[in-house]
């Protein structure tokens, strides 16, 4: 996950917070408690706040049992709870966003009647003394309105034009202050302007203030409608937890749940860290991590998952992941994370956006001489407006939110689907797969198969040869051979021992069991090692046109039984699968098994194109072949087997087992078995990318069509000239259509299924 | 209206100098706390020099509410980050090869530069 504060854990500074400290003698005793802890190199403990700060090696846990054996409590003073920082910034938001509201009514209730005045009752001239003591008061009141509603945006501007850098502040304050500054001078010292352009434009000034900060309040509110998906995810963290610590329970909060602590959870509860189920069984529902809606079975050996929620019994459970660590804390980084990475196709906007603000001002200046020496009189008072306009209709900020806003909906939608995708850029190519490659087994099939037939030779019967091949196989970790061992297990058959096991990669296993040497595996090892197969390859044939996997049995090089095994479809690869050729996407099947078996799931599923009896290191070759072809490959695996392959692809979807997330091995990882999880990764990565390309598109056509306009390019053939009011309002609302935009991605709905 | 047209090019020139050309000092990132101040659409300082090879913990104070400058994004290391507002934030950069390490805002709005060596 790129680069983490874990890589400090070796010597870190650890603090804890001590109760029960009373006196100032505490303090030795607690120092010398931790200081005898191995690994700690110094503790020193700050009386006033009853905290200490441990520097060293140790364990956390470590200490704070140190200082409970010295008769004191301690916590370790984490960083604040994902919830309580959530809160927080809601209230800020809330706060800025009641002050943006404030200073919009102030700027407004000037700039309204200003305008009012100004397009029904006459031009704002300064010609007479009376005119020129009124706007005087009008051009006061303004500086209040630029001073109350508009000094962040001029404090910004100096900030950072002392920085040499330049942003929206910059334009905002630059386009309203040579408004105001105009506006003075003519009612000030109208001799220094020619007659015809002693106008004064302070309506606009207060008007674009009023409607800038109205633009940002609702673009407030949106933004915080982005990170609804986070938002949830966080809220699935529980507030405490009930350890048994010392034959006592106590309800203690998350945040100081210990490695190993031992946790009961009641019917209903969240369960609140990671752990193995250690007491009791129950069902548990893991809807709100994977998507899959069916509650999971859990009991003792089991690992349940933070966030989740105990169905039906009470369980003990004993921690294994907790914080920043547990499976929840992890996803959430993850997908905080992605929502902050852009994908390539934002980074055009990004070098434009870097340079844009001194370019918009080049044009206002060029602009504005272009009128005072071109323009027809008053041309200073066109220069004038037409600089401010320029200034002001320029959007940096619609730009440069295109892209983010749409990836931060986006991908939150995906992570509600169980979909957890990587960053940006694995979004802009899971959005282009052309072609998707699927593995067959866990992928298409639930991946545990089970035995089907066995059809043995004369000599034999059917329980010694599975007792013989399950204690072949009891050896192999291959889900074939589980199948075959779980078979025989039903049946009560015991396994014996077995020698010289040998596993040959892709074809089989061979061992020695009671004196006779076994193998078995499919038809090419039997032939390589010139066993007679007879007229078993015509029944292994018609089993394998079933979909199911024959194996030989061989005894002392002599064949003595099929044994099928056939591996159940998943319900809804069908229909995902339909879904996925919807849209567009070519689906290859890979599979080391043979090909009838191959050719019999491939009708099944509705796959057309399948490659059979790939070894496991030939997978990754078979991804270059589509990208040979000219195609955007997805490969879809397990993630362990398929990890090469994986990485070799343009997008690597690892399928995980329920909440058992691998989360780095690949560029967008499913929470839930179901192939549905990667025709939605497929469809939201589209719909993101539609969103954005809209988006980017809508912020390139405003900025570029709207900044000749406000130049006045269409006065010299249509007498139009735009207005600074109106250039204020088109500014203010076009990075709130961005975020508009972005939103109306949170209702795009995956497919029912 | 010469001198106006003068005027107007030399302000032209003094733009590109002032934000394109002009390179501004930069800070060491010392022993002492070196805070950087996310405040009025800017980040000061921003640019800080690092020593190259070496792991460095940066300190980020957000002041400003605006929700841009909520969110740092170091995308040369992958780093993304959201700063609390009036809290520091420390963010840990790894060794570094010598060279310019931008870093930004969510918009862009906000600029600074890791120098590195």
């Amino acid at each position: 996950m790129g680069v983490k504060t874990e890589d400090v854990r070796s010597r870190s500074i650890e603090e804890l917070i001590i109760e029960g400290a009373g006196c100032a003698s505490c303090v030795g005793k607690i120092e010398n408690a931790l200081k005898s802890v191995s690994g700690v190199e110094n503790a020193e403990m700050n009386f006033a706040q009853r905290t200490v700060s441990v520097t060293g090696t140790a364990n956390p846990s470590a200490l704070v049992k140190a200082v409970e054996r010295a008769g004191y409590s301690a916590k370790v003073a984490t960083s604040q709870s994902g919830d309580d920082a959530l809160a927080e910034k809601e209230q800020a938001d809330w706060a800025y966003y009641k002050r943006l509201m404030r200073e919009m009514t102030v700027a407004l209730s000037l700039g309204v009647p200003l305008m009012i005045y100004s397009l029904f009752v006459g031009e704002m001239t300064v010609t007479t003394a009376t005119e020129r003591v009124t706007w005087l008061v009008v051009g006061i009141l303004t500086l209040g309105v630029l001073y109350f509603s508009g000094k962040h945006f001029f404090v910004g501007a100096w900030q950072s034009l002392k920085n040499h850098s330049a942003n929206m502040d910059t334009l905002i304050a630059l386009g309203t202050g040579t408004a105001w500054l105009y506006s003075m001078v003519v009612v000030l010292v109208p001799h220094l302007v020619p007659e015809m352009a002693r106008h004064v434009y302070f309506e606009a000034t207060a008007m674009i203030i009023g409607l800038i900060n109205l633009g940002l309040a609702l673009e407030l509110k949106a933004r915080g409608r982005t990170s609804e998906a986070i938002k949830r995810l966080i809220g699935l963290q529980a507030k405490t937890a009930r350890v048994i610590r010392d034959d006592k329970q106590l309800d203690i909060a998350i945040e100081d749940v210990l490695e190993e602590d031992v946790v009961r959870v009641r019917p209903g509860e969240k369960i609140p860290v990671d752990g193995k189920v250690i007491e009791g069984s129950t069902t548990v529902d893991e809807s709100m991590l994977t998507g899959e809606p069916m509650p999971v079975e859990k009991s003792v050996g089991d690992d349940v998952v933070a966030g989740t929620i105990n169905k039906s019994g009470s369980f003990l459970f004993q921690a294994t992941r907790v914080g920043k660590d547990t499976a929840l804390a992890q996803i959430i980084n993850m997908v905080k994370r992605a929502q902050n990475s852009k994908p390539p196709i934002g980074r055009l906007a990004d070098i434009i956006s870097a340079y844009f603000v001194p370019v918009v001002m080049i044009i206002a200046v060029i602009s504005a001489l272009a009128w005072l020496n071109f323009g027809p009189e008053p041309a200073l008072a066109f220069a004038v407006v037409s600089a401010t306009t320029v200034l002001i209709i320029a959007c940096p900020c619609a730009l440069g939110l295109a892209t983010p806003m749409s990836v931060m909906v986006g991908v939150g939608k995906a992570a509600e689907a169980g979909v957890l995708i990587r960053n940006g850029e694995a979004l802009q190519t899971a959005s282009k797969v052309s072609a998707m490659i699927l593995d067959k087994t866990g992928t298409i099939t639930l991946g545990s198969p089970k035995v089907t037939d066995v059809l043995v030779a004369s000599e034999y019967d059917e329980q010694t040869v599975l007792q013989l091949a399950a204690t072949l196989e009891s050896g192999s970790e291959h889900p074939l051979a589980q199948a075959i061992v779980e078979s025989a297990r039903e049946r009560g058959i015991e396994t014996t021992k077995v020698s010289n096991f040998n596993a040959i990669a892709g074809h089989g296993v061979e061992a020695e069991v009671d004196g006779k040497s076994l193998l078995f595996g499919n038809e090419k090892l039997l032939r390589e090692r010139q066993i007679e197969l007879g007229n078993f390859i015509e029944k292994a044939q018609e089993l394998a046109a079933e979909a199911k996997t024959p194996m030989y049995f061989a005894v002392n090089n002599e064949l003595a039984a099929i044994i099928a095994v056939a591996d159940p479809i998943k319900d809804d690869s069908v229909a995902a699968i339909k879904r996925l050729k919807d849209n567009g996407v070519r689906v290859v099947m890979l599979t080391g098994d043979n090909r009838a078996t191959a050719k019999a799931v491939a009708e099944k599923v509705g796959v057309k194109e399948f490659f059979a009896e790939v070894l496991p290191e030939e997978k990754s070759k078979k991804v270059q072949e589509l990208q040979m072809e000219g195609e955007v490959v997805g490969m879809t695996g397990d993630g362990i087997n398929d990890a090469p392959a994986l990485a070799i692809a343009n997008v690597g979807f690892a399928i995980g087992t329920g909440t058992d997330v691998a989360i780095e091995s690949a560029d967008i990882t499913l929470m839930r078995g179901s192939l549905h999880g990667l025709a939605d990764a497929v469809a939201v990565s589209k719909a993101t990318l539609r969103n954005i390309k809209q988006n980017l598109f809508g912020a390139f056509i405003y900025n570029v069509a709207g900044i000749p306009f406000a130049a006045g390019v269409l006065y010299p053939f249509l007498g139009i000239l735009l207005s600074p009011v109106i250039a204020g309002a088109a500014m203010a609302f076009s990075s709130l259509t961005v975020v508009s935009n972005a939103n109306r991605l949170r209702f795009f709905k995956a497919k029912k299924h | 209206m010469l001198f106006i047209n003068i005027a107007g090019i030399t302000l032209i020139a003094l733009i590109v100098w002032w934000f394109w050309l002009y390179k501004p000092q930069q800070l060491k990132l010392g022993e002492g706390d070196l805070v950087i101040a996310v405040e009025n659409g800017t980040y000061s300082p921003s640019r800080i020099k690092i020593p190259e090879g070496k792991p460095v913990e940066l300190k980020f104070l957000r002041k400003d509410q605006s929700p841009c400058s909520e969110t740092l994004l170091i995308p040369k290391l992958e780093i993304s980050e959201t700063l609390p507002s009036n809290k520091l934030k420390q963010i840990q950069i790894p060794a570094l090869e010598p060279g310019e390490y931008d870093f930004h805002c969510q918009m862009q709005m906000y600029r600074g530069k890791l120098v590195v060596g």
